[in-house]
C-alpha cells in the first residue's frame, strides 16, 4: 500500500520537475517554476524517507542519520547560496553540480561493495550485469562531473590557472579509452580482480575529469558547467535503473537532455562549436593576431574623466555595454548611478546586452537587475544593433571581445563570425579598461585605435565613481 | 542482449520520451535565461538524493553508513543549494516599478 502511494508521489513529482523546467524558460513564470520543482523534490525526499520498502517490505533504517545529514546539508547550502556574490553564482553552479556528482559516484561505490559482499546469490545473473552496468556508469560519469566540476569551480574562483601540455588531446582520449575497457572488464569479464579493478576505475575517472576541464580556457567554462551539469543528470539517471526509481530517472534524463541542448544553444551564442570549445583552444591562435596589432593605423586616443563626463552629459543617447570587468570590479551599482544621473539630465541611456557578456549567458542581467537596473533598459543584440547609428556616446565597460571589429571584418581572427555590439556605429566611443591588454580570447581589439574611440583606463568602479562626480559638478 | 532490452523496455521507452520532452524545454528560451535554467537544472538533478537515502536506509555496515552519510549530505548541499541559489538569480528578474 504505501509503496503505491510513494508511486504517486513520485508520479507527481516528476511532473513538477518538467512544469518546472518549462517554467524557468520564460522569464515571467521562471521564479515559480523553480518553487514548483523544489516543493516536487521535497515531495520525493520526504516520500522516499517514510514510504520506501524495499523488496523484503521492510522501511528505511537509520533514519536519525538521514535526518542529520538532511539537516547538515540543508544548513550548509543554504548559508552558502544565501552568502555568495552574484558575481560568484558561476562557479557556485559548478559546486553543487559537483556535489551532485560525488552523490552519484558514492551511491555507485556503496552499491558495489554491496553486490561484491553478497555474491551472486540474491540476483538472476542477467539481472546482476544490468545492475553492474548502472553502477559502473555512476561511477564513471559521477566522478568525472565531479572532479571536472571542481576544477571548472577552481577556474572561475581563479584559484585554478589554465595548464595544458602537449598531445594532452591525446593522452585525455587514451586515458578514457583505458576507463571504458576496465569497466567493461569489471561489468562483464567477472574477473576475480574485479574489485581493485574498480576502484582502479574510480581513481583514474577522477584523474580523467580533472585533466579534460583543466586546458580549457577560463571564458569557456560556461559551456563546460552546463555540459557537467547534464553529465550529472545522467550519472543520477543510472541511479533510477539501479533502482528501478521512476522519478530518478525523470529528472536525470530530463536534465541530461536538456543541459546537453543548453550547452549546444550556449556555444552557438558564441559561433562555435563544442567539439572547437572542448578540443581547439584560443591560446594557439593569440601570438599570431598579437603580431598583427602593429599593423591597426593610428593611435591609442586616451581621455579623461571630465572630458568623458562632459561628452555624456551633452549627448542625446548613450549606451552602455557592460563586460566582465563590470562585473569583476562590482561597478554595477554606480553604472546604475550614472545610468540615473543622466536620464536626469534628459540623456536616453539603454544598455547593450551581448549574448555572453560577463561569463555566463544572461549572467550579466542578473548583475545589472541586482543592482535596480530596469529589466526593460537592458536591450539583447540583435534589438540594439541597428540603434547604434543614432547613438551619440557608446561606453564600454569592461568587455572585450564582444565589440571586436575583427569578428566581422578579419577571417584569420579566432572570433571570426561570432556576432558582436556594433559599437563602431555610434558617434563616439569610450571605452572604460584597466590596460591595454588583451581580452579573453587573447587577441588584440581593433576598436581602440580607431579616431573615433578613446579610452578611459582605470578599475571599472573607480572610473565610473568618478565619472559620476563630474557629472555632477557640471550641474 | 535481447532479453535484457524486454526486461527493461519500459524504462527505455521513458529514457526516449524524457530525452525528447527536455529537447522540447529548452527549445525557445531567451539567452537571459540560460544561467537560471541551468542552476535549476542543477538543482533537478538532485534527485540523485533519493539514491543516496535508499542506500543510507537500507546499510548495515560501518563504511556503507559513513558513505552513505556523506552522499546525503552532498546531495542534499546539491538540492537545497541549487534551488536557492536558482530563487536568488530570478528575484534579480523581478520588474522595476
Amino acid at each position: 500500500m504505501q509503496e503505491h502511494i510513494l508511486q504517486i508521489v513520485y508520479l507527481i513529482a516528476s511532473i513538477t520537475f518538467i512544469v518546472g523546467l518549462k517554467f524557468l524558460g520564460n522569464p515571467a513564470t521562471a521564479r515559480r517554476g523553480n518553487l514548483i520543482a523544489a516543493f516536487g523534490m521535497g515531495m520525493a525526499i520526504f516520500g522516499t524517507i517514510f514510504l520506501f520498502t524495499t523488496k523484503e517490505g521492510n522501511h528505511l533504517g537509520n533514519l536519525g542519520f538521514i535526518f542529520v545529514a538532511l539537516i547538515i546539508g540543508t544548513i550548509i547550502g543554504w548559508m552558502v547560496a544565501k552568502k555568495v556574490k552574484m558575481t560568484a553564482m558561476p562557479e557556485m553552479v559548478s559546486l553543487f553540480n559537483g556535489m551532485g556528482g560525488a552523490c552519484a559516484m558514492l551511491i555507485s561505490v556503496i552499491e558495489f561493495q554491496h553486490l561484491a559482499h553478497m555474491g551472486n546469490s540474491s540476483l538472476a545473473p542477467e539481472n546482476i550485469t544490468g545492475h553492474m552496468l548502472a553502477i559502473m556508469l555512476g561511477l564513471i560519469i559521477g566522478s568525472v562531473s565531479f572532479a571536472g566540476s571542481m576544477v571548472a569551480w577552481g577556474k572561475l574562483s581563479g584559484n585554478v590557472k589554465d595548464k595544458s601540455f602537449g598531445k594532452q588531446q591525446f593522452i585525455n582520449i587514451g586515458l578514457l579509452l583505458v576507463i571504458l575497457v576496465l569497466g567493461y572488464m569489471v561489468v562483464f569479464g567477472g574477473s576475480a580482480n574485479a574489485v581493485t579493478l574498480f576502484y582502479f576505475v574510480l581513481a583514474l575517472s577522477l584523474l580523467y575529469g580533472v585533466l579534460f576541464v583543466l586546458p580549457i580556457g577560463g571564458a569557456d567554462m560556461p559551456v563546460v558547467i552546463s555540459l557537467l551539469n547534464s553529465f550529472t543528470g545522467v550519472a543520477a539517471a543510472c541511479g533510477g535503473f539501479l533502482y528501478d526509481n521512476k522519478v530518478m530517472m525523470v529528472g536525470g534524463i530530463l536534465v541530461g537532455s536538456a543541459g546537453t541542448l543548453l550547452t549546444i544553444v550556449m556555444c552557438k551564442a558564441m559561433n562555435r562549436s563544442l567539439i572547437n570549445v572542448l578540443i581547439g583552444n584560443f591560446g594557439g591562435g593569440s601570438t599570431n593576431a598579437a603580431a598583427t596589432s602593429e599593423n591597426f593605423a593610428g593611435s591609442v586616443k586616451e581621455i579623461n574623466a571630465s572630458d568623458a563626463a562632459i561628452l555624456m552629459r551633452y549627448a542625446k543617447k548613450v549606451i552602455i555595454v557592460p563586460g566582465y570587468g563590470l562585473a569583476v570590479a562590482q561597478a554595477q551599482h554606480v553604472v546604475h548611478d550614472l545610468e540615473l544621473l543622466l536620464e536626469a539630465e534628459g540623456v536616453e541611456v539603454k544598455y547593450a546586452i551581448h549574448p555572453v557578456a560577463g561569463r555566463m549567458p544572461g549572467h550579466m542581467n542578473v548583475l545589472l537587475a541586482e543592482s535596480n537596473v530596469s529589466y526593460d533598459k537592458l536591450v539583447e543584440m540583435d534589438e540594439i544593433n541597428p540603434e547604434f547609428k543614432s547613438t551619440d556616446v557608446v561606453l564600454v565597460v569592461g568587455a572585450n571581445d564582444v565589440v571586436n571589429p575583427a569578428a566581422k571584418s578579419d577571417p584569420n581572427s579566432p572570433i571570426f563570425g561570432m556576432p558582436i555590439l556594433e559599437v563602431e556605429e555610434a558617434t563616439n566611443v569610450i571605452v572604460n579598461k584597466r590596460s591595454m591588454k588583451a581580452g579573453y580570447a587573447g587577441i588584440e581589439n581593433e576598436l581602440f585605435y580607431k579616431p573615433k574611440t578613446s579610452m578611459l583606463f582605470g578599475d571599472a568602479k573607480k572610473a565610473l565613481t568618478q565619472l559620476v562626480a563630474e557629472i555632477k559638478a557640471l550641474g | 542482449m535481447l532479453e535484457f532490452i524486454n526486461q527493461n523496455i519500459q524504462l527505455l521507452y521513458l529514457v526516449i520520451l524524457m530525452i525528447f520532452v527536455g529537447i522540447e524545454l529548452i527549445g525557445h528560451v531567451p539567452s537571459v535565461l540560460h544561467t537560471p535554467l541551468m542552476s535549476g537544472a542543477n538543482a533537478i538533478h538532485g534527485v540523485v538524493i533519493i539514491g543516496s537515502i535508499i542506500v543510507m536506509g537500507q546499510a548495515t555496515e560501518l563504511p556503507a553508513l559513513i558513505l552513505g552519510f556523506f552522499a546525503v549530505i552532498l546531495g542534499t548541499l546539491n538540492v537545497v543549494g541549487g534551488f536557492v541559489v536558482t530563487d536568488r538569480m530570478l528575484e534579480m528578474f523581478k520588474k522595476k516599478k
